[in-house]
């Protein structure tokens, strides 16, 4: 195309031709490649080829979180989680392996590790969190290598597991929950079900106490039901109406203090309070919550024109920090950036969000969603949506088991295969 | 020129149509190549979509979660999602 119009017209006369803000010069750059950031950077060029994408990722690989529960108790291989960007190159997505240490908001220009900066029509933040190392007295980076987060899957995950496979039987295993928000809802819930199969099963003299900042989580019916027919002498789950809310804990000991005691753990998971990635505070694009409010039809940040903010880090009402979630959202915020970038109005959304869990490795529940946006935020559709059904039979839990993991490798499939 | 403009149209992947609101999150689940190994069916190019998201919405035909989604749309919301996968190529 260009080298047409060139040949006609002479260079000069062809960046007249074109302005700055015309679709074939248009400039996109996406920080963070989950799966919201991939899933945007693959459908952005789906929307319109012409776009010129830029996928701004410091790792080489990524690291999958849904299914890294299934890992910590070995039912499946950190491998198994790990994806790379090759099939974002070679649909022509410029791939730029830095970190992001600045935005501008006013002169639209994302600056790198190394000190480029790239300039942008339009930004998509997907930073996913951050864990907050303030929050919790006494948890620090340091106190993650002692008590492990696992909250960001890799070598995290491997150091949990290892502690779990270390530890002898008749140990104690205690997790604290966060309050929310967080990412991925049900995710302790599902951790705790699964150590606990791992301990009927290969210790069944340890027992695995879940400390808990909240009185309400994410398909606590279902949860709790499995519990008491699977767990019952392995799994205590202690809310915050009755003392679950540790307010500090100390590595040198692996203690877990609540207001109403202290449990000594042998091994100690802490999923620590979280916020929206550092990146987007340094782009002006969080509020005191340290999440990022944005519009609920194009995804675009309320703080700031041009910037879009998808997956984890953003305030998405009723919609979870899901995985699932994560790729809906982008793939809406995709298409709305490309009609943007053409001046067109994008349509009314309606995202979706499904979102299984492992009680035990043949026993799946979900909880799924229909989203649509209501007063500025992104509300549940009135009637849909739900808990898949509490009184389900052996192979209701089978199939939900199966469908959990053909999702993952669907998903996997879409976002980066 | 024109005819450069009109190849890269045409060759332009289905996505540049706008898609109704809700379709663009069922492919979370449903594959568009049928080589994903899932239970979940490809729904590209089928035309039975709006009658089967009907049968799921009236608890005729249980689902997994389908069942619960399908809640979220009504008659001609559905039709719309319908209308537009059926008119896409089969999956592969």
């Amino acid at each position: 195309m260009k080298t047409t119009r060139r040949l006609f017209l002479g260079g000069a006369t062809a960046a007249l031709a074109l302005p700055a803000h015309a679709q074939s010069a248009a400039k996109v750059v996406v920080v963070g490649g989950g799966f919201a950031g991939a899933t945007a950077a693959r459908f952005l060029r789906r929307e319109n080829p012409k776009l010129h994408v830029t996928l701004v990722e410091p790792n080489a690989t990524f690291i999958a979180c849904p299914f890294s529960n299934e890992v910590l108790v070995g039912l499946r291989e950190l491998s198994a989680q790990q994806f790379r960007y090759d099939a974002l190159k070679r649909e022509g997505i410029q791939i730029v392996q830095q970190a992001a240490t600045a935005i501008d908001a006013d002169t639209r220009t994302v600056t790198l590790s190394d000190k480029t900066v790239l300039s942008y029509d339009r930004l998509i933040l997907a930073p996913g969190i951050d864990l907050d190392w303030k929050a919790l007295p006494g948890y620090d980076e340091a106190a993650a290598q002692r008590m492990p987060h696992a909250w960001k899957a890799g070598e995290q995950t491997t150091l949990l597991r290892r502690q779990l496979e270390a530890m002898q039987d008749g140990g104690t295993v205690v997790i604290s929950a966060p309050p929310n928000p967080f990412r991925c809802p049900p995710g302790p819930y599902e951790r705790a079900s699964l150590i606990a199969w791992y301990l009927k099963t290969k210790k069944p003299r340890s027992k695995l106490i879940v400390l808990d900042a909240k009185d309400q989580f994410s398909k606590q019916r279902l949860f709790t039901a499995a519990w008491k027919q699977l767990y019952p002498d392995n799994l205590e789950w202690v809310s915050l109406s009755q003392g679950g809310k540790v307010t500090s804990v100390d590595p040198s000991t692996n203690t877990f203090t609540t207001e109403f005691g202290a449990h000594k753990a042998d091994v100690g998971n802490v999923i620590p309070p979280q916020r929206a990635g550092r990146i987007a505070e340094l782009a002006g694009a969080t509020d005191r919550t340290g999440w990022c409010p944005i519009d609920p039809v194009t995804f675009e940040s309320r703080l700031h024109k041009n910037i879009h903010v998808v997956g984890d880090a953003a305030i998405a009402g009723a919609m979870p920090k899901s995985a699932f979630a994560a790729n809906a959202q982008a793939k809406i915020c995709a298409a709305a950036v490309a009609k943007l970038l053409r001046g067109e109005t994008p349509a009314e959304p309606r995202p979706i969000n499904t979102c299984y869990s492992l009680v035990a490795p043949d026993y799946g529940i979900s909880i799924a969603g229909v989203y649509h946006p209501v007063n500025g935020l992104l509300a549940d559709v009135e009637g849909a949506g739900g808990i898949s059904p509490v009184d389900a039979p052996a192979q209701t839990r089978k199939a939900e088991a199966d469908y959990a993991a053909a999702w993952f490798r669907t998903i996997t499939g879409e976002v980066f295969g | 020129m024109r005819a450069i403009l009109v190849v890269l149209v045409l060759a332009a992947p289905a996505y540049a149509a706008d898609m109704p609101a809700g379709a663009s999150s069922c492919s979370g689940c449903h594959a568009e190549s049928t080589k994903a190994q899932s239970p979940v069916p490809p729904l590209r190019g089928r035309t039975d979509i709006a009658e089967a998201m009907r049968a799921f919405r009236s608890g005729d035909r249980p689902g997994t979660v389908m069942d619960r989604v399908a809640k979220g749309f009504s008659d001609s919301e559905t039709a719309a999602i319908a209308a537009w996968f059926a008119a896409q190529k089969a999956a592969r």
